[in-house]
């Protein structure tokens, strides 16, 4: 059974089709890449799966249930988080709090036992706090716990927001561009880093990335898209090697003569 | 610090309170005790703002709507029956506002119940909007009420208003309910909840995206806050004993919108202290519009002049301390103790380099 299903799936702003018949389908356990040129539609495909847009024509389903049009908090209860390419911490708060919101979906403490900090409610804050800890130790950013997380340097902001989505218990983890303003040292971290929370956390992961290295190097499977159609699918060899993609990377020879 | 030391401390400081209260119930004058209610009012009005503003980010300018319905729920609750009879000159009040009659607390509940109700339903559609759309909204909400209260002679009295309510409030009652909305509202702010809503302020997509219900947790936000400006709405009704839908207007909202930016945005602390500093500056303030002399300069009785006054002050205020007087400061014991520490380490030091 596959986790995720998108079967042919457009988007239209106006008279521009961002994305067009995109369809894939992930199975448990997975890391597959989605690479693509500028303005081919890839963050637009992880905005309709987290449901900050609803595609124009066709469905999503997610463990064979359909999310199309689903709120962005509801997808996310269902098991689906993600990182954004330029990303969204809550600035002004502790890195702690930050990574706490993301159980935030999990309470079971309604708020008057919240406010009136009824034992339950008590408790159950108490453990969440504890599991939080535990994420920020996985990243080395416990120390920094109680700085205001737009104070971290942006790599430290990078795993934070990771982590973050980690929080929400997720089964399918979709990250935007993680490896986006780090240097090289950084990006092979990162590499290791998210193949270590795919086995501890028991992930399915599907990334949209720019710096060949990391897709090459810990994807199985590559999409490929250029102006919102998917021209390339395959192995890391079979994409190398695929002249379409080199096509829209590098564009053609043109004969002048 | 222990929290059951805190518990002891906040213990203490509430008798101290207690004491305070009771003796300026006792030697102050009637003029100066009109205005700690009004600043006690104002703390009430100004944190629940801030819950919506502040902590939620959501642009609301509809305090003065909710205010207004506290205020008519209260007043038709506290009057007496026979003088409902008496003041209704326009059109006699209608059924069931004749006969319905209930003490001041739970008049003052009720209209809590009723302002929140009203955020419920305006809250729903109205909290979709961003920013300035929201304020907008709001602004709409809070002038369609009072011309509402303009337009029911046999319910509000019309713009005639309603005179004589029993003057109930009192510093027990103004300070009572401003310490009651701090305990909530700080309870709620410093829970998961609490939490939740700052998430939305922060940033909303990522908010909504790790699963935070948007409409749930605004509107919850904009409801407990509109019944504690409902409350309020009451006290001030049975402080000031008449009520018009005049009283009511904008310039009412933006006082409050004025206390909270004053005090702060996100600081429960900023906003008791704003409350009570925009109160004293209004009255204290007000002999420069008599007329004055300074030096060879003589400044004619000019009326207004307090709130050309008060509003260089605010300008100035804002242009220095951008984030309010205490932006995102919150008292604590331990900071208090902290602070007294530190005091007292600095003075022996000098006292030690002296010798």
């Amino acid at each position: 059974m596959e986790l995720l299903n998108i079967d042919n799936i457009t988007m239209k702003f106006g008279g521009l089709t961002a994305v067009n018949n995109f369809k894939l389908k992930i199975i448990p356990g997975e890391l597959i890449g989605l690479i693509g040129p500028n303005g081919a539609g890839k963050t637009t495909v992880f905005n309709m799966i987290t449901g900050i847009y609803t595609p124009t024509m066709n469905k999503i389903y997610f463990q064979d249930r359909d999310i199309t049009g689903m709120k962005p908090d509801k997808i996310a209860k269902a098991g689906i988080a993600r990182t954004f390419q330029n990303m969204r911490l809550m600035d002004n708060l502790t890195v702690i709090d930050n990574v706490m919101i993301g159980f935030h979906l999990h309470l079971q403490s309604n708020l008057t036992s919240a406010i009136f900090k009824f034992p339950n409610y008590v408790r159950e804050e108490e453990s969440i706090y504890h599991k939080s800890m535990e994420l920020l130790e996985k990243v080395e950013l416990e120390h920094c716990k109680l700085e205001k997380a737009g104070s971290l340097p942006y790599g430290q902001q990078r795993k934070l927001e990771i982590v973050r989505a980690l929080a929400t218990g997720p089964k399918l983890l979709l990250l935007d561009e993680p490896a986006a303003g780090m240097n090289p040292q950084e990006t092979k971290e990162l590499m290791g880093f998210i193949q270590k929370i795919q086995d501890d956390f028991d992930l399915t992961i599907f990334l949209i990335e720019h710096d060949m290295k990391v897709v090459m190097g810990i994807c199985r499977r590559i999409l490929v898209m250029d102006y919102g159609v998917t021209i390339a699918e395959g192995n890391p060899a079979e994409i190398q090697g695929n002249p379409e993609v080199i096509k829209a990377y590098l564009g053609v020879d043109v004969d002048y003569a | 610090m222990k929290k059951q030391n805190e518990k002891i401390f906040t213990l203490f400081a509430l008798i101290m309170l207690v004491i305070l209260v009771y003796l300026a119930e006792k030697h102050l004058d009637a003029y100066k005790l009109r205005i700690l209610n009004l600043g006690a009012i104002y703390v009430t009005l100004g944190i629940s703002l801030n819950l919506i503003y502040g902590f939620t980010g959501q642009f609301s300018l509809g305090h003065a709507g909710f205010m207004a319905i506290g205020a008519y729920v209260t007043t038709l609750l506290v009057l007496p029956s026979y003088y409902k009879e008496m003041i209704y000159i326009l059109e006699p009040l209608a059924w069931p506002f004749t006969v319905i009659h209930a003490p001041f607390i739970i008049a003052l509940f009720l209209s809590g119940l009723f302002a929140a109700f009203a955020a419920l339903i305006i809250g729903l559609p109205v909290l979709r909007l961003k920013g300035d759309y929201l304020g907008i909204a709001t602004l709409g909400f809070a002038e369609i009420i009072r011309i509402i209260a303009n337009n029911l002679p046999n319910i509000t009295n019309g713009a005639l208003g309603i005179k004589g309510i029993p003057e109930f409030t009192n510093l027990w009652w103004s300070v009572g309910v401003a310490v009651v909305t701090i305990y909530i509202i700080k309870g709620l702010i410093d829970s998961s909840y609490g939490r939740a809503l700052m998430a939305i302020r922060e940033n909303e997509i990522a908010a909504e995206v790790i699963g935070i219900n948007l409409t749930y947790h605004k509107v919850m936000s904009f409801t407990i806050s509109a019944f504690f400006a409902g409350v309020a709405g009451g006290l001030f009704a049975c402080l000031l004993t008449t009520i018009d839908p005049k009283a009511f207007m904008f310039v009412m909202t933006f006082n409050i919108l004025i206390v909270v930016v004053m005090g702060g945005l996100g600081s429960i602390t900023g906003t008791v202290l704003a409350a009570f500093l925009f109160n004293f500056f209004l009255e204290y303030l007000r002999p420069i519009e008599a007329g004055f002399q300074i030096g060879p300069v003589t400044m004619p009785a000019i009326p207004g002049l307090r709130m050309v006054t008060f509003s260089v002050l605010l300008l100035i205020i804002i242009l220095y301390k951008q984030k309010g007087l205490l932006g995102g400061f919150e008292f604590s014991w331990e900071g208090f103790f902290h602070f007294f520490n530190k005091l007292s380490t600095n003075k022996k030091s000098s006292e030690g380099s002296t010798k």
